[in-house]
């Protein structure tokens, strides 16, 4: 099943003619309108004539997260503020996040492609879409929702938390398709287990999973637990939103990238070049038909490989693999980004706390848990068990309002954190995924 | 008519109260009487020590977090209802207690009880004023 069978299958000579007209303009178009493109274009000594073929790509400087950072909010923009219709964020290391604005034709291509995306799954019109991605800045909520409405089925607007509500709605609404991060479907597993509730009983057909990395072994955990089909959707704000790639329920085996609005590559993060087909290295993105932010080359910290071998779904669009890790230390926590480097500007922002710090992270009940370590030295600490536990109270609200995650402050005795000569180990990360 | 108590950093993991405790013992520092405070991750011993600058250098040493509190001392009669004349007073005052541990005298007559109250100045007043017996600090700790 297709949304748009003409382009999804589109033959590989017609896609990547398609491909090089869409580079070209958005080269162009970057390069008269946005300052920071003319400066890193003219810093490497290129100009969009010499972009002649597809593979003159490689030739074009990197965009990175902190390019976008010092271009807070709107200095990436390629648009006035006047074509701009939405505006979403994502966070950042310095308490700023990462900007991208939304023309309303790229409202229209983002739709689509999340349309597509869910057909791929196997939803269709007159599905019952329970999606539980949260609405707000985050792209994940509204960018499912919307393609949602495109395909005509019916969606149930019900963002994350209150997970007894959650699954008593699925219950009665006969939901037949979930769209939430894959550890929040286990915990909803877990939860209607306690109540008493047999997902076999539910009408749901097909979950629709991303946002944070999960593994093969979480999807059969998740398929038999919600007796489900249990697809990986890849997306990220700077790109887009969910719907960047997306598997198909066919095969289930690597994610269908939208070629025709995407250019992906893999690179080597140490070296800037690209791997062989089927290597692992980052994923790097060109966007081809963006008007708000169009991004060339965007280093996405994402590892994964790819391949251009035919599916048997027919679709032509090249596949990557599971996201298999970061190249960077940006933890990714019940699918909100986190950077240990965050947590530290707070805690020093805190009267007396050292930056001697570790957070750990685990997976229980199929939830994301963050444990801050701090260590109590002679300013912070008190002899009444009220002010100290004031204190931890405190890191866990400041840290809950600036990253929007959860945490458990744990104070420790001075000097019990591993001291490091060079990088310092600030995360254990006891997640197996 | 204050004392000096030092109170300590436990994080709530096996040996560190042995520790503490092997530290002073071969300091040569003798305890007088303690209060362990818990949560679930930490808890705060308070300590009445002969030496308590001695006791504080030694812990710091030791790696360990280690505060001075001034709390006060008062001598009860050893029989019912001794604290309770105390704390009548004391609320009729409005005085809140902090916190507070008490140990029984080694000549068995009186019990000695440790508050640390919000407002340790007007404590003593009140204390004094309804005749209760404030101890120096220097004779708790040669006890």
């Amino acid at each position: 099943m297709f949304y748009n069978e003409e382009f999804e299958t589109l033959p590989r000579p017609a896609l990547e003619a398609l491909q090089f007209k869409r580079l070209k303009a958005t080269i162009e178009r970057v390069y008269c309108n946005v300052p920071f493109y003319k400066q890193s274009f003219d810093k490497a000594g290129i100009s969009p004539d010499n972009v002649k073929c597809l593979d003159d790509l490689q030739g074009l400087p990197f965009t990175t997260k902190q390019d976008m950072r010092d271009s807070y909010p709107y200095g990436l923009f390629a648009t006035s503020l006047e074509e701009i219709v939405r505006i979403h964020a994502s966070s950042g290391t310095t308490g700023k996040p990462t900007v991208v604005g939304y023309t309303h034709k790229d409202i229209e291509i983002w739709t689509e492609l999340m349309a597509r995306s869910l057909v791929a799954a196997g939803a269709h019109k007159g599905d019952i879409i329970h999606n539980a991605y949260g609405y707000g800045l985050f792209t994940g909520g509204l960018g499912a929702h919307y393609g949602a409405e495109r395909l005509g089925a019916s969606v149930i607007p019900i963002s994350g938390g209150n997970t007894k509500r959650q699954i008593m709605i699925m219950q009665d609404f006969g939901s037949t398709v979930l769209t939430c991060t894959p550890s929040y479907s286990l915990f909803m597993a877990e939860e209607a287990k306690a109540e008493g509730i047999d997902f076999k009983n539910l009408k749901l057909r097909v979950g629709i999973f991303g946002a944070e990395p999960w593994s093969e072994a979480m999807r059969g955990e998740i398929e038999e637990k919600l007796n489900l089909a249990a697809i990986d959707i890849y997306g990220l704000s700077e790109i887009m939103g969910p719907g960047v790639a997306i598997e198909c329920i066919e095969a289930k085996k690597g994610l269908h990238i939208w070629e025709d609005h995407f250019l992906p590559e893999i690179i080597n993060p140490e070296t800037g070049q690209r791997v062989a087909n089927g290597e692992l290295g980052e994923l790097v993105i060109t966007t081809i038909t963006k008007q708000g932010i169009p991004l060339i080359r965007y280093r996405t910290r994402d590892i994964t490989s790819i391949t251009y071998e035919q599916c048997i779904c027919g679709r032509t669009h090249a596949r990557i693999a599971r996201m298999s890790g970061r190249s960077d230390d940006m933890l990714i926590i019940r699918g909100v980004n986190v950077f240990p480097s965050q947590i530290e500007s707070i805690l020093v922002g805190i009267e007396g706390v050292e930056p001697h710090y570790l957070l750990i992270v685990d997976r229980k009940e199929n939830l994301d848990t963050l444990e801050v370590q701090v260590e109590v030295d002679e300013r912070l600490f008190s002899d009444e068990i009220k002010v100290l536990q004031q204190l931890s109270r405190r890191i866990e609200k400041e840290i809950k309002e600036m990253l929007g995650v959860t945490c458990t402050a744990k104070l420790v005795e001075p000097k019990t954190i591993q001291r490091s000569e060079g990088k310092a180990k600030r995360v254990i990360d006891k997640r197996n995924l | 008519m204050k004392v000096e108590q030092i109170s300590i950093f436990i994080e709530n993991k096996s040996g560190r109260l042995a520790e503490i405790t092997r530290v002073l013992g071969e300091t040569g520092i003798n305890i007088r009487a303690l209060s362990l405070a818990d949560t679930s991750d930490f808890g705060i011993l308070r300590l009445i020590v002969n030496d308590v600058e001695k006791a504080k250098i030694i812990l710091k040493e030791k790696g360990f977090t280690v505060s001075k509190t001034e709390v006060i001392a008062v001598e009860v009669p050893d029989r019912p209802g001794g604290l309770s004349a105390i704390l009548q007073v004391l609320d009729a005052d409005r005085i809140n207690v902090e916190y507070m541990y008490a140990f029984v005298e080694r000549c068995g007559e009186n019990a000695v009880i440790i508050f640390r109250f919000d407002e340790t100045d007007k404590a003593i007043t009140t204390l004094q004023n309804n005749n209760f017996n404030v101890l120096e600090g220097e004779r708790l700790y040669s006890m």
